[in-house]
């Protein structure tokens, strides 16, 4: 797979790997790289949250309920990050946490973009079937993608597992269109006219030969729907509708976290800016990857 | 352009079937019939409950029942909510003002600011400002809103009411209680300066602000974002140059001469922004208790009230199709080549 655009060689005799040309780019961007940075740190917690965690995410110590952070007025270094209204130790449920959330947005991603690209190649391939998967997915674009998740939810009733469905099913469309466009564009060169005539078979055609060639743009919208399904699902969970108690899921845990406001800054703090720097690291990463990949894509948004 | 126009209206008909078919299958598709979630944990009389479903008319053929819900919902009859035993379009018609009178000054703020944060971005390329504009715009782009909406209220309204107790912002609903002003027009800011008296356009004025910042927010970045590349590439062209040789004011150059060019793309963008403020307004109106379909929205589906769950998505749905279709002739009317476009 040759997803990068030729740029200028070097003077060297041969020319450079086509992953080395693609870090050479991307690490022209110190957003992405920081970005790359903080997401692999993000990956490592989640990772290794069973040993690194301090305690047990769903343990509650009832003797210390709303402890503070340990720098602060009354807080130990028993609980670094402090304690929520039950006692649990909020560092750990941050780091179990991340698991989760990265979870979700993998999960998310893999079940939107899968069906999304055969459902954008089918509708190259087969124009008549195309019509109406095209005015499907223009319906499922109507409505704002987390309205559309709360109804999805709304059916299938609350849970991680509904979250992680409602958010693929609504970022099919994207996928769909993406995939059509460029695909379309593709399908009058000569490349693939002379894969057909050499005798291919349309499914060879479409993955083996299509495929390939449309990934830039779609790996780019796979990373920013990556933080986009990790920021839905945390939406969702705030609001009583995604991951349910005693869940350790960043948004869960907020939902309850306006009640403290007044008395436990900590509470509503550190899960709101785990959510904040994850989905602003994985922006910064697929913003040089958009530039790096695809530099066609650099006027755009 | 007459053609355009139609093409156009034909491409909205299949997706308002398309949400109507959505909407209809939701209460369908919930576990048990709605009359089961109605009766709740009571043991239902198996005659009482065929009778109700024969007069709620849920035991007809399916595609019978979607054809007199869609007749129904071409003449404003949702249904009646099971908790209030209202019906549904009353109900939206009564919350919708608040929604929109938050969307409109949330839309307002993200407009004024980032036009402006966009063009100064876009003027000094590559500056500390043009950084830190762009660093806040993809802050903003990534903030879980909710999580902002609190920790506006734990800045300016529980920490201000220790340090400046006159700056702390009230963080929920629309007006203080000591207040009782007779809504006239539904839009809380209309009515309290209709009604004279003292205080109250100060106190719905002063319940606007967070709910607007949080709102705001996201639609703020986004418009920053484009403003300052289609600004970049205006910068570039000829005309531009020509302007400054003519010897015009920079300030003219920039807002006169480049900025309506560059507004063509960011009017677009606004546009879109309609369906980001209204799944927004969900977030929002949950945290700051704002009264409007947001709100209502998520109550009822907490309430498994799903005539309004049902009737709040379809108006919904179909106000963001109405809001793009009007977006999408606006662009074709300014730029003949989308018009003339296939």
């Amino acid at each position: 797979m040759s997803a990068v655009l030729p740029t200028d060689t070097a003077a060297g005799a041969t020319p450079p790997s086509s992953l080395a040309d693609f870090w050479r780019s991307f690490s022209t961007n110190k957003g992405a790289v920081a970005g790359l940075f903080v997401f692999v740190f993000v990956i490592a917690c989640a990772l290794l949250a069973d040993v690194i965690a301090p305690h047990d995410a769903i343990e509650q110590y009832r003797d210390a309920l709303l402890t503070p952070p340990m720098w602060a007025e009354g807080g130990s270094s028993k609980f670094i990050l402090g304690t929520d209204d039950i006692g649990r130790d909020v560092l750990s449920r941050l780091l179990f946490g991340a698991r989760l959330s990265l979870m979700i947005g993998f999960v998310a991603v893999l079940l939107s973009m899968l069906p999304g690209m055969a459902l954008g190649l089918t509708a190259t391939f087969f124009p008549r079937i195309g019509v109406a998967i095209l005015r499907l997915m223009d319906v499922m674009l109507a409505l704002p993608s987390l309205l559309l998740a709360i109804a999805v939810v709304a059916v299938l009733g609350p849970g991680l597992l509904n979250t992680m469905l409602a958010i693929a099913i609504v970022a099919v469309p994207s996928y769909v269109r993406l995939v059509r466009a460029s695909s379309m564009s593709e399908l009058t060169k000569d490349y693939v006219i002379a894969s057909r005539l050499a005798g291919a078979g349309t499914f060879r055609l479409m993955f083996n030969t299509v495929l390939p060639n449309c990934m830039a743009p779609v790996i780019v919208t796979a990373t920013l729907g990556f933080s986009d399904a990790i920021l839905t699902a945390a939406a969702l969970g705030f609001l009583g509708l995604g991951a349910q108690p005693p869940t350790p899921e960043w948004g869960t845990m907020l939902a309850s976290a306006r009640d403290y406001i007044e008395r436990a800054n900590w509470v509503v703090t550190f899960p709101g800016l785990a959510i904040l720097i994850t989905v602003l690291a994985i922006n910064l990463m697929g913003d040089g990857l958009r530039d790096a990949l695809d530099p066609r894509m650099k006027k755009l948004s | 352009m007459f053609g355009f126009i139609l093409r156009r209206l034909a491409l909205v008909v299949p997706t308002f079937v398309g949400i109507t078919l959505l909407a209809f299958s939701l209460i369908h598709l919930i576990p048990g019939d709605p009359v089961q979630v109605m009766a709740g944990e009571r043991r239902l009389d198996p005659a009482f409950h065929a009778e109700v479903l024969h007069r709620l008319g849920l035991d007809r053929p399916l595609w019978e029942q979607y054809g007199s819900y869609l007749w129904k919902s071409l003449h404003l009859d949702l249904g009646e909510s099971f908790v209030t035993h209202e019906a549904v379009w009353s109900e939206f018609l009564k919350l919708f003002p608040a929604t929109v009178e938050l969307s409109v000054c949330a839309l307002f703020l993200a407009v004024v600011v980032g036009l402006l944060a966009g063009v100064i971005a876009a003027i000094k390329r590559g500056s500390v400002l043009d950084h830190g504009v762009m660093g806040l715009s993809l802050t903003g782009f990534s903030m879980p809103i909710f999580w902002w909406g609190l920790l506006l209220i734990m800045f300016c309204s529980v920490y201000m009411r220790e340090w400046a107790p006159a700056w702390a912002l009230p963080v929920s609903g629309r007006l203080a209680l000591e207040f009782d002003i007779a809504p006239r027009t539904g839009f809380m800011l209309i009515d309290a300066w209709l009604s004279g008296e003292e205080g109250v356009f100060r106190s719905a004025l002063s319940h606007l602000v967070l709910p607007s910042i949080v709102l705001g927010t996201i639609p703020l970045a986004v418009i920053a974002r484009m403003t300052r590349s289609s600004m970049l590439e205006v910068l570039r062209e000829d005309y531009v140059r020509t302007a400054k040789a003519k010897g015009l004011s920079p300030a003219r150059v920039v807002f006169v001469h480049a900025l309506r060019n560059a507004l063509v793309p960011v009017i677009t963008v606004i546009g879109l922004q309609v369906g980001t403020l209204l799944a927004g307004a969900v977030l929002t109106e949950t945290i700051f208790s704002w009264p409007g379909i947001g709100k209502w929205l998520i109550d009822a589906i907490s309430r498994r009230d799903y005539p309004v769950v049902q009737g709040g998505i379809l108006i919904i749905a179909t106000l963001v199709i109405v809001v793009n279709l009007l977006v999408d002739l606006m662009y074709g009317l300014v730029n003949p080549r989308i018009r003339h476009a296939k």
